[in-house]
């Protein structure tokens, strides 16, 4: 009995063991991004499409304020309530003394300068497909915007969401270098994968999750509860969205839905993006939707 | 006994406190309606600008008329207290309209604004309601970005 006892205890250390190793951080080998230097106005339409101001302006900010990346904004999950934090350049409160590499590392893997996980609620899912170009040019235009020294808060999630190891875990589960949709015949169809699935991270509000809070890529676009709140998030895929290609892509533009409907909620901030982008961009956007399959089954 | 009592008065003062989709049918009709008016009337002028119809400048000034006209509908006695989508179905109207009641008015204000502007350029041809066109989508969007609620 006592033997069997102990063999269980080894197996739960080894275990144990095993999985402390297993979620250690990742980090991006140091030399990828050595001597790289980034390209500040190619920067802001990276910036752009993004949507980094979206959550890291300060909660009321309107017009040239949404640039001061001050944080603030709170986002409610069902495992508890993230704080966006400060990501302006100031180098006490912000991120200005971090460096390209460890910028990387945050925004392609969610690990901190320290060495932390940091939540999914920062869709770096989604930005660990962006190009290297691209997150260097990033990183050259936020340096760029206005500094704020406001303290970042911290965020309200209780144990046992509050221990950053377990996104370890979460990563190994759902972080992924595959693309969604594993077939792109032209360039088009490229431009809008990289928009959709990389940089303006659609699925992460259009895409149902599962218990663990993954993306379920077996019904991708296919539409979502509303994280906040009462109703939900409409499907974006050909049989829930009928839409002609050119009216997505007006809809991106002008928030008008083919009745001239307006839109509203967090889809606002997505379309304020979109407006700024070129009109390529949304179309491309738009033929992405229009090429994905019915009941958004990718697996 | 006691007991009882204290659970009957907490029903009968929840119930007093609820009204009914019933009792607001009539506004929520109205305020949905205006709404309805405005996006027919910009789909005369959006589809003129994006060259799905051909322009009409008569057509395009009464449609951007009717938009000034519903922008000058007073807001107020539309939205009563208590008939936000918190209290009842059939409405998208967030709660927080009536904590920010201001804010909310100014975004109608805001719409009126644009709605001037559009009245002033639809008898100039297509290319002049394209920018018109997007005062009043900001207008819109402004609002709903607040205080509509997603759709169930
Ligand atoms: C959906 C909202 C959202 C978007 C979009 C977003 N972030 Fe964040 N970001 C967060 C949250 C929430 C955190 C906090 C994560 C944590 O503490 O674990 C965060 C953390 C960060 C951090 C780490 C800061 C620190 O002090 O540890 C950086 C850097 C960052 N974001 C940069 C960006 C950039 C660059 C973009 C655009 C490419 C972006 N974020 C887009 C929500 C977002
Ligand atoms: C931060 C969350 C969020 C992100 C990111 C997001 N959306 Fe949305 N989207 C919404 C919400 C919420 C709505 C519902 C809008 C409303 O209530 O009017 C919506 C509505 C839409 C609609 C209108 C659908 C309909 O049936 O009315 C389209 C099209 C759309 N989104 C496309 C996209 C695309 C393409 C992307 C990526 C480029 C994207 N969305 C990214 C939240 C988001
Ligand atoms: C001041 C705020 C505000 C402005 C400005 C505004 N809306 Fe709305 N809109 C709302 C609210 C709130 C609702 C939800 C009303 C409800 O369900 O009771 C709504 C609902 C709607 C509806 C759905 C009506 C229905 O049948 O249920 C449409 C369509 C609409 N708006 C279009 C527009 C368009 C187009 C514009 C701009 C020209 C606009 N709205 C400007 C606040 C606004």
């Amino acid at each position: 009995m006592r033997k069997a006892i102990a063999a269980v205890v080894l197996v739960a250390i080894a275990a144990a063991g095993a999985g402390w190793v297993l979620t250690a951080p990742k980090r991006l080998p140091e030399a990828r991004f050595a001597g790289m230097t980034g390209d500040p106005a190619a920067g802001e339409r990276v910036f752009t499409a993004a949507g980094c101001a979206s959550c890291h302006h300060a909660p009321d900010a309107e017009g040239e304020d949404k640039l001061v990346l001050s944080g603030g904004q709170r986002f409610a999950s069902e495992f508890g309530t993230f704080v966006a934090p400060n990501i302006s350049p100031d180098p006490e409160q912000g991120i200005g003394d971090w460096g390209l590499t460890a910028f990387a590392n945050a925004v392609m893997r969610g690990i901190s300068p320290s060495g932390r996980h940091l939540y999914p609620a920062f869709p770096y899912t989604a930005y660990a497909h962006m190009r290297d170009a691209d997150v260097a040019d990033l990183w050259a235009y936020l340096l760029t915007l206005p500094a704020s020294d406001m303290p970042s808060e911290p965020h309200e999630v209780a144990f046992p969401f509050n221990i950053r190891r377990g996104v370890g875990a979460w990563k190994l589960l759902y972080a992924s270098d595959d693309w969604v949709m594993r077939e792109v015949p032209d360039a088009q169809l490229e431009r809008g994968r990289y928009l959709v699935e990389a940089l303006a991270h659609c699925g992460e509000c259009h895409t149902p999750r599962d218990g663990l809070g993954g993306l379920d890529s077996s019904a991708w676009l296919t539409g979502a509860p509303n994280p906040s709140g009462k109703g939900t998030i409409p499907g974006l895929t050909p049989d829930q969205l009928d839409w002609d290609a050119s009216s997505i892509a007006y809809y991106l533009e002008s928030g008008f839905t083919p009745d001239y409907d307006s839109a509203g909620g967090h889809m606002v901030a997505v379309v304020e993006n979109f407006a700024k982008l070129e009109a390529s961009d949304r179309e491309a956007v738009a033929a992405y939707l229009k090429a994905l399959p019915a009941g958004g089954d990718m697996d | 006994m006691h007991r009882i009592l204290t659970a009957v008065t907490a029903l009968s003062l929840c119930t007093a406190g609820a009204a009914s989709a019933q009792d607001y049918a009539g506004h929520l009709k109205a305020r949905q309606g205006q709404f309805r008016i405005l996006a027919i009337n910009l789909g005369t002028l959006g589809d003129m600008a994006q060259g799905k119809t051909e322009y009409d400048a008569e057509a395009a000034q009464a449609a951007a008329d009717s938009l000034v006209a519903v922008s000058m509908i007073h807001q107020g006695p539309l939205w009563p207290e208590g008939s936000s989508e918190m209290d009842m179905d059939g409405t998208r109207a967030k709660s927080e309209i009536w904590d920010d009641w201001e804010d909310f008015a100014a975004k109608w204000g805001a719409l009126g604004e644009a709605a001037t502007a559009m009245q002033a350029a639809a008898g100039n041809g297509a290319e002049a309601i394209g920018p018109a066109m997007g005062g009043l989508g900001g207008a819109c969007k402004a609002c709903h970005d607040s205080y509509r609620a997603p759709q169930n």
